[in-house]
């Protein structure tokens, strides 16, 4: 690995671009770590779904414990983007103009099944599935999905940050969110599940 | 000086008992008739119970379930009776948990577990298909590697129908109204069908 190689690839890519050795691997498992432990959702409830976002930052769930102390009421200091209850059509612009004032890196949870993909409002009033208007990272199904199915979804988007899933997958195709609408996509496959295990939380 | 009654209240924090449950190490209980991820039960033979009437995907509200059924092949049947379940999908991005399928069903083939702890990263992953849903030879709910299940989460799957269910009528008070169920066996009636209740002077036994 050349100097000039490391160079343009800091340049090009950012701390991406840098190729492994025994000083960038520890660097970037740090930025990986100090992004997986600070995720500061931006508040964005839309319905019944944010009245489970609210109970997951309460004491009994306590989001604190994961680095997510308060929701941020301004895009531009979050990092985290829970899309809680269906999304209207008029609503979709305002969703992804969020989306936008928010800093990178940021990552978006689908919460709840109107958001993932309408859910039973199949009408022309709520956009089918957010991920029309935002790349969305984790989908956490459930109608709502209870504090404890949100915060399975965000440690899943904490294992996505640690393994660099999130990072290489941007690279490849310019979206945070793994949508394949490719036909020839076999349906019965399915990504390399993301284990939750009871002793990997904290 | 008063506001040092409000340290006060602070500190002596500090020594109560803390209500936070340590989520991904422990869940908190969660109600009997819960409503969960589904699963496709099989008779105590091994049979799968559905049959492919796809009254499950008629009623459901959110148009979630896809189900096709097929003719049983006669000399390896699925399913007792002539058709069984062929394509069964659910997909979790649009599944509200209504149970309104459960209370279709004329087999009690599907019903819900407790498990209520997934998460998905890809759209076609929220799809779950007849070999995730049936439960395994134990009778036990299949439990996916991206889900979390906790003890208990699967101790009453098939719980639900008795109340509801036309057994859960008067004239049916300690009749087992359902069949037999791998792993569950018949199990004896919820104790609320049978229990005296306020407003039933025979105790609930007329």
């Amino acid at each position: 690995m050349s100097i000039r190689n490391t160079i343009d690839g800091v340049l090009d890519d950012g701390l991406e671009g840098l190729q492994h050795n025994f000083i960038t691997a520890p660097v970037e498992e740090v930025v990986k770590w100090a992004r997986r432990r600070s995720l500061m959702p931006a508040t964005f409830g839309l319905a019944c779904c944010a009245i489970e976002m609210m109970a997951t930052g309460t004491a009994h769930y306590d989001m604190a414990r994961f680095g997510m102390e308060t929701f941020r009421a301004s895009p531009r200091q979050a990092d985290l983007m829970i899309v809680a209850g269906r999304v209207s059509q008029k609503m979709a612009p305002v969703l992804r103009t969020v989306y936008d004032q928010m800093m990178e890196p940021k990552w978006v949870i689908s919460m709840g099944v109107c958001a993932s993909s309408g859910g039973m409002f199949n009408n022309y009033a709520i956009v089918q599935g957010v991920d029309q208007v935002v790349p969305v990272d984790v989908y956490a199904p459930g109608c709502p999905p209870g504090p404890e199915t949100l915060l399975h979804a965000i440690l899943t988007l904490h294992e996505q940050i640690r393994t660099g899933e999130l990072t290489r997958r941007r690279a490849t195709t310019g979206a945070g969110a793994g949508v394949h609408l490719d036909p020839t996509h076999e349906p019965n496959t399915r990504s390399t599940p993301v284990i939750i295990t009871g002793g990997g939380g904290r | 000086m008063g506001y040092l009654d409000g340290f006060r209240v602070t500190f002596n924090r500090l020594f109560e008992e803390r209500v936070t449950t340590e989520y991904p190490q422990e869940k908190r209980p969660k109600p009997e008739r819960f409503h969960g991820r589904h699963v496709l039960n099989r008779y105590e033979d091994g049979m799968e119970k559905c049959i492919g009437c796809e009254l499950c995907a008629g009623v459901c509200p959110a148009q979630c379930i896809y189900v096709r059924g097929a003719d049983n092949p006669i000399d390896d049947p699925v399913s007792p009776g002539e058709r069984f379940g062929y394509v069964y999908e659910i997909n979790y991005l649009r599944c509200i948990h209504c149970d309104l399928c459960v209370e279709a069903c004329p087999t009690e083939a599907i019903t819900e577990s407790k498990m209520f702890e997934f998460s998905f990263a890809n759209r076609q992953d929220a799809i779950y298909t007849k070999d995730e849903l049936v439960v395994d030879d134990d009778g036990k709910p299949q439990r996916q590697p991206w889900e979390l299940w906790h003890d208990g989460d699967d101790a009453l799957t098939s719980g639900w129908m008795r109340a509801t269910a036309p057994s859960g009528s008067a004239a049916h008070v300690g009749q087992v109204g359902w069949s037999g169920e791998l792993g569950y066996g018949v199990r004896s009636p919820e104790l609320g069908q049978t229990a005296p209740s306020d407003d039933d002077p025979d105790g609930g036994q007329g």
